[in-house]
């Protein structure tokens, strides 16, 4: 073979094996979406959201209490982290971009980004939990909110960075404060990316099992007392599928159903927001 | 910013009017400064109270938990051996399987794709990141696993396992769950962040150097290879290394498939065996207070330790990159 045709092979190999690298991804993308929802379409009915989960070896239950626990703990923890992380955000972007007290921020917080979500559940686990001798929703809510923080600073610091300066500079001719340039002027702006950034983090922990396994643990019953083991879907989900009972496996399918079109709608949704933010 | 200054004199219908130091904006400053050291702190407090809440188990093991195989509640005996090894070889499964498949998905979106599929193809890639780990844990356990052991696990040991040394990694009980199989899903778990990491990386290689290997008659092929990766290896090193951390620390996946068992008894990848995250996901409700809590804990920080590391050395290489979007 001549070295002409060798290098156009080796260039048709390369490409074709790409090609298959993409649908290798595709694939398993596929898959995993229609086994969910093959067995999880099943399992919805209008018992899964009045009904208790049951206890073993019966089918007659549905996720009512989970559904309702992770509803708290995921609302309340976004509440606690998202104004945190906007104002982290805020101080990064306008206030510490180059100081050393915002580099070190930075970094750390990036750190914190991609930090493994067990180690949070542990940590909150030994701060709390270890202290009130107790697994509560509350310390579950903690664990969710520092999970949160990360991922909305770095939307929000990133958001306010494109927001131009002259719009601030225009704005602190007309004589306003700081602040108010910042919360009324920038953050404008740039809200409907802080936004994006939000809905995001709500994706990020309605799935998060590790951490809540250490802090609300999980409960039988109906609760929506945060002091408390609170049941949540995730760890539901866990025990279930873990569990021998095909009933049990069939409502932790129904389950995983719902967090995956909830987190999936959630990240959809988040891009459409983005878009216009993003072209550049 | 350096604007304050500007605010400090305001001119109004022609009277110099001095407005004093806005105490709100001093407020404020402060607040979302303090606000700031809390993320530091967050970092400092997990060091900490993990520390803490590991004494026990660091001072009655020493660096001896770190080289023993034995993990005995019953007896309070703790080596954290197999829970490394397990992170350690099925991290390193991950990673043979996701870096090159990212490397071709990246050349795909970059170099292949008709531009009006990029954005849905590149979405759908980053959606396998946002499917939370608890769902590919049950699809891995009940749907996965079967198939791999009733079909992968025979073909593997009838090629792979009759090769000379490689062979004893893959033969052995085909039961599906193991080492093998947590190391596949954590795969396609990583391969989103480090795809999309190459992606946007080959993406700042400038036009201008590609098209000039292209003028000289370079294939597709040859200008990624010899142009577009060397140009961009810092950040594609970098990307590595975040997906790298990512599979460290994955908990729920693993904890499904892993097969949790503290037992070290051959080099197979079929055996089952325990990660780090998976002896905690499993024990740590179980354990009573005292040695196998502070056991679990040290375990938990020496997860941390690692994953920090690898996240510092990823930050390294991709610091030298243009802050863009950053790398979430």
């Amino acid at each position: 073979m001549n070295l002409r045709s060798r290098r156009k092979v080796i260039n048709k190999v390369a490409l074709t094996l790409s090609l298959a690298a993409m649908l290798f991804g595709l694939f398993w993308l596929a898959w995993i979406l229609f086994t969910v929802l093959k067995l999880g379409i099943g399992g919805l009915s209008p018992d899964l959201f009045v009904k208790m989960t049951p206890p073993p070896g019966t089918g007659d239950g549905g996720l009512a209490n989970a559904i309702v626990g992770s509803a708290m703990m995921v609302g309340l923890g976004t509440l606690i982290g998202s104004p945190v992380g906007v104002l982290v955000g805020v101080y990064l972007a306008e206030y510490g971009i180059k100081t050393p007290l915002g580099r070190v921020t930075r970094y750390v917080n990036d750190l914190l980004l991609s930090a493994p979500s067990i180690v949070i559940g542990l940590f909150v686990y030994a701060l709390v939990v270890a202290h009130t001798g107790q697994f509560s929703g509350w310390s579950g809510v903690l664990a969710l909110a520092l999970i949160v923080v990360p991922v909305v600073v770095r939307t929000t610091e990133n958001m306010l960075m494109l927001v131009p300066n002259s719009l601030r500079e225009a704005a602190f001719a007309l004589g306003a404060p700081k602040r108010v340039v910042i919360m009324s002027i920038a953050m404008r702006a740039a809200k409907s990316g802080v936004a994006t950034g939000i809905l995001l983090a709500i994706a990020r922990i309605a799935g998060e099992t590790a951490p809540l396994l250490f802090t609300a643990l999980s409960n039988q019953f109906w609760s929506t007392n945060l002091n408390q083991p609170l049941a949540n879907l995730p760890v539901t989900i866990f025990r279930f599928a873990m569990s021998p009972f095909t009933e049990w496996q069939q409502l932790a399918w129904a389950g995983v159903l719902l967090i995956t079109l909830g987190v999936l709608t959630l990240n959809i949704v988040a891009r459409v927001f983005l878009q216009p933010d993003k072209q550049h | 910013m350096m604007m304050e200054s500007a605010v400090v004199n305001t001119q109004a219908e022609g009277t110099i009017r001095r407005r004093k130091t806005d105490l709100g904006d001093v407020a404020f400053a402060w607040l979302t400064r303090s606000v700031a050291f809390l993320v530091l702190l967050t970092l400092a407090g997990i060091i900490v109270g993990l520390a803490v809440a590991a004494w026990p188990s660091i001072q009655k093991f020493g660096w001896t938990f770190l080289t023993t195989t034995e993990w005995n509640p019953p007896m309070e005996r703790f080596g954290a051996v197999v829970p490394i090894y397990g992170t350690i070889v099925t991290s390193i499964i991950a990673l043979i399987i996701a870096v090159p498949v990212s490397f071709g998905i990246a050349l795909f979106l970059t170099e292949l794709s008709p531009a009006w599929l990029r954005r849905p193809l590149g979405t759908a890639i980053e959606l396998l990141a946002a499917i939370p780990s608890i769902v590919y844990g049950m699809w891995g356990l009940l749907v996965f696993a079967p198939y791999f052991g009733d079909y992968v696990q025979p073909a593997l040991a009838a090629t792979l396992g009759q090769l000379p040394l490689l062979g004893k990694l893959f033969s052995g009980p085909q039961m599906g769950i193991g080492l093998l199989a947590a190391g596949i899903i954590l795969a396609i778990m990583i391969i989103p962040f480090i795809a999309s990491v190459m992606r946007d990386v080959f993406e700042v290689t400038p036009q201008m150097v590609k098209e000039s290997a292209y003028g000289l008659g370079c294939t597709t092929w040859e200008v990624v290879w010899r142009v577009v990766l060397p140009h961009s290896k810092a950040g594609v090193v970098g990307g590595i290394m975040l997906g790298l951390g990512r599979a460290l620390g994955e908990t729920m996946a693993v904890t499904f498939v892993i097969g949790n068992t503290n037992m070290l008894s051959s080099s197979s990848l079929f055996m089952p065996g325990n990660s780090i995250t998976s002896a905690l996901a499993n024990e740590f409700a179980e354990a009573g207070p005292g040695l196998h809590t502070a056991a679990l804990m040290e375990l938990g920080l020496i997860l941390f330790v690692i994953t920090l590391i690898v996240l510092v050395i990823s930050k390294m290489f991709l610091a030298r990159l243009a802050r863009g979007e950053g790398a979430k």
